[in-house]
């Protein structure tokens, strides 16, 4: 009986030197390409279309960092970026909670009406197209509102906010009405103070989809100075690859390309570990109920 | 006359009056204020391009109303069944869509299992944060990323090259890029998508394992007996509501900044092609006939899958 048990912990620790073999190199595999792009953007241009950068920076500078903060132009897009951010985060979170708190009353007769028609947009679209058109009819082309309007609700954030305000006791908003506020002063007085979890694990969501959308600035933002820097980016990407398949000399410099990712991508990747936690119970609240 | 008035219930006027619709509006007619603007927004953005959908049968030019100009009836339908472009987009999303499920989805749930396994909290919490981080990026990022990664003088052609091989553009070959889009997929989602089955294995009772315990179960089979069966109805469901998405167009950024001309053949899928067809190329009407005839496939595939995990676990995910 005990030789057994001796003999399962040992197959056991073999296993646990494996495992964590295995998840060392899977770690390594996550982080390699951010390694890379670090060690681009820090290398010269030469050094990288010969090949030679892999895991540390060749000839290492940092002009290609001082030259892009210094342009002009990059540093706008990042402006950009930050204004329509926080712009799109604050209305969305805004129309967001105004549609899911009344949506969370039982007693609200017109939620069997309106409940399904929202729940409905998940399951079909308009599609690309007729929203493109419907969009441009509007006037909103060349517009930050074309840029800010196509995420600005989304349905799947609007059932996690209505299920937890759900969760509010009713006795604290009928004390807050007995107190003379009415129900728009519950909401704002009551309701939302008491969400502040699942409002800042919305906000950074809302924050995470508009500093990443690039798609709906290229379709709707003409003007060069309007432009988000993902969108940028896209550009000097997609830039970089027409002249590759073309067989052309003249290209985007790879440390230039790879530094403006490094850029683009580092408030979220600095940022993100130390609030994880957030996003994780908001991935929890949407898990699947059983 | 006076009989009867005095013969009318009062009683039952003022409660029939309580149930009704004035009475409810008086009461929360600032909860319904609150929702006027989200309302209007979804019926703008939302539900006018979804009715703009009869473009699909009625001739759009650019300066026409959304809703077209003259009835063509069937006519666009008729002529994207026989576009072998589009024949070959609707064969990519789903074969696109299938390989990178049939890819992902064992190895996600594998990587779960092994998370489970460490025992060492620090540990874990490390893999946990580096593998969640390429969830976060953004797609133009991911597809920067790759670019560089498996460019001719990227890491995996100075691999190549050092044993004696010759560089290789793979962006540029239609072979390779299904292989290019599954492991860029595995890579950015594998750690997120673990999370749905870590939150179930936490859900777990640890008597169950103390039980199989004394009953003289190693870790091995403990895994094979209470972790599996124990995560069984989330693995279920999300593997419906998976197979739901086939015909999604989940893929439109991530291909649409990858493919090329040169790889059309393997990487072109219905939402790039309505896309060219549509907004690069104008032919709105044409290319909305053919969004609506994925859509309504992805309604129909989505709705059944739903109600197979309703039946199946007892829930959905909507």
């Amino acid at each position: 009986m005990a030789s057994a048990k001796i003999k399962q912990s040992n197959a056991y620790r073999v296993f646990t030197v494996c495992n964590t073999v295995l998840m060392a190199l899977i770690s390594a595999v996550m982080l390699y390409p951010f390694i890379y792009l670090i060690a681009q953007s820090f290398s010269s241009a030469a050094a990288i279309n010969a090949g030679e950068v892999g895991l540390l920076p060749v000839d290492f500078n940092v002009d290609t960092y001082k030259n892009i903060l210094a342009g002009g132009e990059f540093v706008r897009y990042y402006g950009n970026t930050i204004v329509y951010s926080v712009l799109g985060t604050a209305l969305a979170l805004l129309l967001s909670s105004m549609l899911a708190y009344p949506l969370s009353k039982v007693e609200l007769k017109g939620n069997k009406i309106i409940g399904p028609l929202i729940i409905f947009t998940m399951y079909f679209g308009g599609g690309m197209i007729p929203s493109y058109v419907v969009m441009i009819t509007l006037g909103l082309r060349d517009t930050v509102a074309g840029f800010l309007f196509p995420g600005l609700i989304s349905t799947y954030y609007v059932i996690l906010m209505r299920s937890f305000f759900a969760t509010i006791p009713k006795e604290l908003e009928e004390a807050g009405e007995m107190d003379g506020l009415n129900k728009i002063g519950v909401f704002f007085r009551i309701a939302l103070p008491l969400s502040m979890p699942i409002m800042a694990t919305m906000a950074l969501f809302y924050l995470v989809q508009y500093w990443n959308d690039w798609f709906d600035a290229f379709l709707y933002l003409d003007t060069k100075t309007k432009i988000p820097v993902a969108l940028h980016l896209r550009n000097l990407i997609s830039t970089a690859a027409n002249a590759e398949d073309a067989g052309d000399s003249i290209q985007v410099a790879a440390n230039i390309k790879s530094c403006a990712m490094v850029l683009t991508a580092a408030p979220i990747i600095c940022v993100y570990p130390f609030i994880q936690k957030y996003f994780v119970q908001g991935m929890m609240l949407g898990g699947v109920k059983g | 006359m006076p009989t009867s008035t005095q013969s009318k219930p009062v009683k039952l006027k003022t409660h029939e009056e309580k149930q009704g619709f004035a009475y409810h509006m008086r009461r929360y007619w600032q909860l319904y204020a609150l929702m006027v603007i989200p309302v209007v927004y979804y019926i703008v953005i939302r539900y006018l391009p979804m009715i703009g959908n009869v473009i699909a049968f009625r001739r759009y030019r650019a300066g026409s109303s959304i809703l077209g100009d003259e009835f063509v009836g069937l006519r666009y339908v008729k002529q994207f069944i026989n576009d072998t472009n589009f024949r070959k987009a609707f064969r990519n999303t789903l074969l696109l869509n299938f390989k990178y499920l049939i890819v992902s989805f064992p190895l996600t749930l594998i990587f779960a299992l092994l998370l489970n396994e460490i025992k060492n909290a620090p540990w874990k919490k490390f893999v946990q944060t580096v593998s969640y981080l390429p969830h976060f990026i953004s797609m133009v990022i991911l597809a920067g990323m790759v670019r560089e990664i498996v460019s001719t003088s990227g890491p995996i052609n100075q691999l190549i090259v050092s044993m004696g091989g010759t560089a290789t553009s793979f962006i540029s070959l239609p072979e390779w890029f299904t292989t290019i889009f599954v492991v860029s997929g595995v890579w950015q989602g594998i750690g997120w998508g673990s999370i749905m089955y870590l939150a179930a294995m936490s859900g777990i009772s640890p008597e169950l394992y103390e039980a199989a315990d004394i009953d003289g179960a190693n870790k091995f089979q403990q895994c094979l007996h209470v972790t599996i069966p124990g995560i069984l109805p989330t693995v279920s469901t999300l593997l419906v509501l998976n197979i739901g998405q086939l015909c999604g167009s989940g893929a439109f950024e991530k291909v649409f900044l990858l493919y090329s001309p040169t790889t059309y053949e393997t990487a072109d899928i219905i939402a790039t092609y309505v896309y060219r067809m549509g907004i690069q190329s104008g032919n709105y009407s044409y290319s909305t006939a053919i969004g609506l005839f994925q859509g309504l496939i992805n309604l129909i595939l989505l709705m059944t899958a739903n109600q197979v995990s309703k039946r199946l676990t007892g829930s959905a995910l909507y």
